[in-house]
């Protein structure tokens, strides 16, 4: 039995300021042109809702690209939807944030590149990115927005894991994400640069444990570790076609962001058929959901429930097949392909310079 | 910690809802979603920012006829839960 999504990432648009190594849009990006109108969006959130969808995150790019952006949230919020905007806050005045307040949007998620202009502006590839964050991170405050700073970690960061606990306390976040990168797309094409140490990965568990503690009721935190270094996969979004599902600027429909890295699925569209009946019933969507279509290793392990396999865009990426086990588990005879990739990242003979995200 | 003398409510961005495909009230948060059970919504349904945890103990225990210092131990716990979650704030009664 398919059960109705609970979550919809909506990619508004692929324009950004910033050009961060490890953003999550595919290396194709979609143009201004081809992106949904504000019509077209409000009916998106609205099919969403009456599916059963009932979280819907704001995201990009960076959603504030879309001079519409205000009546996107009223849409939402129209439509009944719990409304997250995902953003580096570049882009959002004081005025725009008093609009989106009165919008009724209900959360804000600011990435966090790093904890000093310096790293952050290198990182983000976007000079004056850090102080205007900064900024808007006040007026988010003094607005009284509940916020999460989502803080993207790699080998050049996670030293300043616990200046980036303390930075949330600071803006005054009632949850962080201490989200160490995934590698797809561009952080794939970046992944010896970006590739933490043992190490550094070892002290980092030890800071979030310890943080988890003693910010009890305080600060919730949430660690999405460097999969790598797991034994076992992550249950990537809670199982294929399970819980949620992602649009991108112009209305294809994907199970999940990295989607379109498998290259053999076919995506539809919102513009030319329901939500739906997308979610139910195309090929892509049905491809990996639930856990008969598993290899032998996976049905059989007592791990099935728990992971569903892993991620299917790491299986395609590290192995080149999708329906293979998630090469992070320990009993994936895939492992060693990832092994021998984590061994070349940590022991690099020249730390590759940052391939930028670009249009 | 939270204590019976606590003054429970739900802070900006943390709403109950009814979900209209599941046919079941939902309480939603920053990422989180969470389905209510028949407990949940006795207790969440009593939480107002007027009541303290005590007084909603009160009320619960004379709805279901049941003791109530037990009832005090379970709201209690599932307060504080939501509490440690951000999902409950309390003013301090």
């Amino acid at each position: 039995m398919v059960n109705p999504p609970i979550a919809m990432l909506a990619e508004l648009t692929h324009r950004c300021p910033l050009a961060c190594p490890y953003c999550s849009n595919p290396t194709e990006l979609i143009g201004k042109d081809a992106e949904l109108t504000t019509d077209q969006w409000a009916d998106v959130f609205r099919q969403a809702a009456d599916m059963g969808v009932l979280q819907l995150h704001l995201s990009g790019g960076e959603p504030a690209a879309r001079t519409d952006l205000i009546d996107l949230v009223i849409a939402a919020r129209e439509a009944g939807l719990y409304t997250n905007l995902i953003t580096s806050g570049i882009g959002l005045t004081p005025k725009r944030l008093e609009a989106l307040d009165a919008a009724g949007l209900d959360h804000i998620q600011l990435s966090l590149q790093g904890v000093t202009a310096q790293i952050a502006d290198r990182i983000g590839g976007y000079k004056g990115g850090y102080d205007r964050k900064m900024h808007v991170a006040e007026h988010i405050a003094r607005i009284g927005f509940p916020l999460t700073l989502n803080a993207v970690m790699h080998r050049e960061n996670l030293d300043d894991l616990e200046a980036t606990l303390d930075m949330a306390l600071r803006l005054g976040a009632r949850r962080i994400e201490v989200a160490c990168v995934q590698f797809q797309g561009w952080a794939l094409e970046n992944r010896a640069a970006l590739q933490p140490s043992l190490e550094q990965v070892n002290a980092a568990k030890g800071t979030v444990a310890e943080a988890i503690e003693r910010l009890r009721g305080q600060l919730v935190i949430d660690f999405v570790p460097p999969d790598y270094y797991s034994d076992f996969p992550k249950a990537c979004m809670n199982g294929w076609g399970s819980t949620g599902l992602n649009v991108t600027p112009d209305g294809t429909v994907l199970p999940c962001h990295a989607a379109e890295t498998i290259p053999h699925l076919e995506f539809a569209n919102v513009t030319r058929q329901p939500l739906k009946e997308i979610w139910y019933g195309s090929d892509a969507f049905n491809a990996y959901r639930g856990t008969d279509w598993l290899p032998d290793l996976c049905q059989s392990c007592e791990r099935v429930e728990i992971d569903f396999g892993g991620c299917r865009c790491q299986a395609m990426a590290v192995l080149g097949d999708a329906s293979a086990t998630d090469p992070v588990c320990r009993k994936s005879p895939g492992r060693a392909a990832l092994d021998a990739m984590l061994v070349q990242d940590t022991n690099p003979l020249d730390v590759p310079e940052f391939v930028y995200r670009r249009l | 910690m939270i204590k019976a003398s606590d003054i429970p409510f739900l802070p900006r961005g943390v709403r109950c809802q009814f979900d209209r495909v599941r046919g079941v009230e939902v309480l939603l948060g920053p990422e989180r979603v969470l389905m209510l059970d028949d407990i949940g919504k006795a207790v969440l349904g009593r939480v107002d920012g007027q009541a303290s945890v005590d007084m909603i103990a009160e009320g619960l225990a004379k709805d279901y006829d049941a003791p109530k210092a037990m009832i005090l131990e379970d709201v209690l716990a599932y307060l504080g839960d939501l509490f440690d979650k951000r999902l409950v704030e309390c003013a301090h009664g």
